[in-house]
């Protein structure tokens, strides 16, 4: 799909996968199947209710969608063991909720309160906890997620565990000097991490044609020496079938992997970009290959469910995430009084020497 | 007892601390086979192997990266920069990455990033700088700048078993110049802690790392004068010793501070604030610093002479500040 124009129309032909060979995905039984769609249907649904949320002023801050790559990032976070560890970023909720965090959770977050992961120090999906849910908390500064999930496979190839390090990187993302210099310690040291490299048309307002120009990112994995390939992102199967062979790759010290996953943010950056810069037609364009959408087709084609019993799993998901928001909804704002707390592992320093200041009486 | 030089101490602790815990390892660029550029890791790789000992690409970012992942897991990284003007490279992922980990989510990355700074040895304007005050506004960090191989060694156990990341600022021109006794036995120092190097009366000298020589030069040399200067080397930075900088202050009345960082938003201002706020009542002369002039580090032997606090400038300062 290389991209001449500034638009980026939807595929119109989907990418046919081999239907001689095995794949990992038939290994699925109906029932994982349909937990795949589950998270991926949750994402949807959390992240509209999240919307909701963000127009009745709940929300403090800005509210980020990845409406129309739900698909991709829940089918790359399926495919990893549980001992596996996961980066996802801003566009990655629904990772978070495949590795156990509840809805409220991350409704918490973006609420700022106090019963949140983060006891409101940090928004949105900036959590996670190695040791518990395998998930590395990501920061704002695109591309250090990568050499940081290098370090989570160096270290387990020290203490001789078999585990990967997954992460996401956006277009854009992929511009960092942060994402090269991982990308590469990864590339010779021959580390477990694979990276899916989401082309989803847009970093903020800047069209990936603007952003590098390669015509794929599979160069850019050619370029460092690296095992490369563009899949089609909307296909849920498909990116659990690549993300499977890079996982085996990975730990038979064959190395990193980068997975370009052909994508389209059908929202703009956050909720309040109106999406200006998109040429007409090319969103509506995009809604016609919706990930749930195809995935429904294909569950109901093959035999996994029916439409019925699809739409029974959509209410019980929006049954969930009604009674999860309302736990969320009645978590207080923090204390004040933890402020101080956990810059250091040693006690605050700071409340003495800021007291002469700080008096409010 | 043996006698090491302030860089040799800082090699027996890196040894000491590996052969301890095995989840500490020392990741830099040529810090396995080639011993480091100034040879502070020699022979390390022969003690353990490179799998402990990790040569990196040139890549500031990555490896620093690499570290706060590691650390994330359990391991204890020591990261090296070739030199510490480099350690500006990955300004952003100890600031915003290393730094934050623990306050956002509970968990820290213990963490020591360590390599030489400063000047005095010709380096130039990227082999030259002194970058504490690059971080010294970074709540989550730690910054220790020892001056002794007693205190290099003590301080870089320390920090390897701190829970945090720990800036440790080594100075190069103090690599083979220094020697201590040290004790066979175990040596740590403690990170927040300074220490009072000479007792005096008329004025306190608070400073760190190469200064405290030169500081010491000039109390000598002030002592034929009659002029009784108390000198205090912090040792750490983040955090510093304030009591002990108050407890010299309000003894003596008169505070000089030294570091050869430049003087702009150098961490003496820092200290000179607080002075100013905690004991104010007991000054009895302008809070006076002494740094080096506000330019980048130049070259030539001349320049940099012009541009570092000589042992002479800080003696007519503290001569000064003493008869004020």
């Amino acid at each position: 799909m290389a991209k001449a124009s500034t638009s980026k129309k939807a595929p119109q032909k989907r990418s046919t996968t081999k239907k001689s060979q095995a794949r990992p995905s038939d290994t699925l039984t109906a029932e994982q199947k349909l937990e795949l769609f589950r998270w991926t249907l949750m994402t949807r649904k959390l992240e509209e209710r999240l919307t909701n949320l963000y127009r009745q002023n709940k929300v403090v801050g800005g509210l980020y969608r990845s409406l129309g790559q739900e698909g991709e990032t829940v089918a790359a976070a399926y495919a990893l063991h549980k001992d596996d560890l996961v980066g996802p970023l801003i566009r990655n909720l629904g990772a978070l909720l495949v590795r156990g965090y509840p809805a409220r959770d991350i409704a918490m977050q973006y609420m700022a309160r106090g019963g949140g992961p983060t006891q409101g120090k940090d928004l949105n999906v900036h959590f996670g906890d190695v040791h518990t849910h395998g998930v590395v908390p990501p920061i704002s500064m695109l591309g250090d997620v990568v050499p940081v999930m290098v370090g989570i496979a160096l270290a387990a190839r020290m203490k001789g565990e078999k585990r990967v390090a997954l992460t996401y990187i956006g277009d854009g993302g992929t511009s960092t000097g942060a994402f090269y210099e991982g990308m590469n310690l990864a590339a010779v040291w021959k580390l477990p991490v694979i990276v899916i490299a989401e082309n989803n048309g847009y970093a903020y307002s800047t069209p990936t044609n603007r952003q590098m120009a390669v015509d794929s990112m599979v160069k850019k994995a050619d370029g460092l020496g690296i095992f490369g390939i563009t899949i089609d992102g909307n296909d849920i199967l498909a990116v659990y079938d690549a993300v499977h062979e890079a996982r085996e790759r990975g730990l038979r010290d064959e190395g990193p992997s980068l997975i370009e996953v052909m994508t389209y943010r059908r929202k703009g950056h956050a909720e309040h970009d109106m999406q200006k810069y998109v040429p007409k037609g090319e969103i509506e364009s995009w809604e016609k290959n919706d990930p749930i959408d195809r995935y429904i087709a294909e569950l109901v084609k093959t035999g996994v469910a029916t439409k019925e019993q699809l739409e029974a799993i959509t209410q019980e998901v929006t049954t969930e995430i009604e009674s999860e928001m309302e736990i969320a909804l009645a978590s207080p704002p923090p204390n004040p009084s933890i402020t101080l707390e956990s810059v250091y592992f040693d006690p605050p320093l700071a409340e003495d020497h800021l007291a002469p200041y700080r008096e409010t009486s | 007892m043996s006698t090491v030089t302030y860089l040799e101490a800082i090699r027996d602790g890196l040894h000491e601390e590996m052969e301890r815990d095995e989840s500490v390892f020392l990741i830099g660029e040529d810090v396995a086979t080639y011993g480091g550029a100034f040879g502070v890791t020699t022979g390390l790789k022969d003690s353990f192997g490179e799998e402990r000992i990790l040569d990196t690409p040139i890549s500031e970012v990555g490896f620093t990266g690499a570290a706060i992942g590691a650390a994330m897991m359990g391991m204890r990284p020591v990261v090296e920069f070739q030199f510490l003007d480099f350690i500006a490279c990955a300004f952003n992922i100890i600031t915003n990455y290393a730094a934050t980990t623990r306050y956002r989510t509970g968990n820290g990355v213990p963490m020591v990033m360590r390599g030489p700074m400063g000047g005095g040895v010709r380096g130039g304007p990227f082999h030259s700088q002194n970058p504490e005050s690059f971080f010294f506004n970074t709540p989550g960090l730690k910054i220790v700048a020892p001056a002794t191989a007693y205190d290099a060694k003590g301080l870089l156990k320390s920090s390897i078993r701190d829970n945090d990341p720990v800036i440790f600022l080594e100075h190069k021109y103090l690599y083979r110049r220094m020697k201590d006794d040290l004790p066979s036995g175990e040596i740590l120092v403690p990170i927040g802690e300074g220490l009072v190097r000479k007792k005096g009366g008329d004025l306190s000298i608070i400073t760190f790392g190469s200064m405290v020589h030169r500081s010491l030069e000039a109390a000598d040399a002030l002592e034929k004068e009659g002029i009784h200067a108390e000198v205090i080397d912090l040792r750490s930075l983040l955090p510093f010793d304030e009591a002990l900088i108050l407890e010299s202050i309000k003894k003596t009345g008169k505070a000089l501070i030294v570091h050869e960082a430049t003087l702009t938003g150098g961490v003496g201002a820092e200290f000179a604030a607080r002075i100013s706020e905690k004991a104010f009542e007991y000054l009895d002369g302008p809070v006076t610093r002494v740094a080096s002039l506000d330019t980048p580090v130049p070259y030539s032997p001349p320049l940099e002479d012009m541009f570092m606090p000589s042992t002479q400038i800080i003696t007519n300062a503290a001569r000064k500040l003493a008869h004020y």
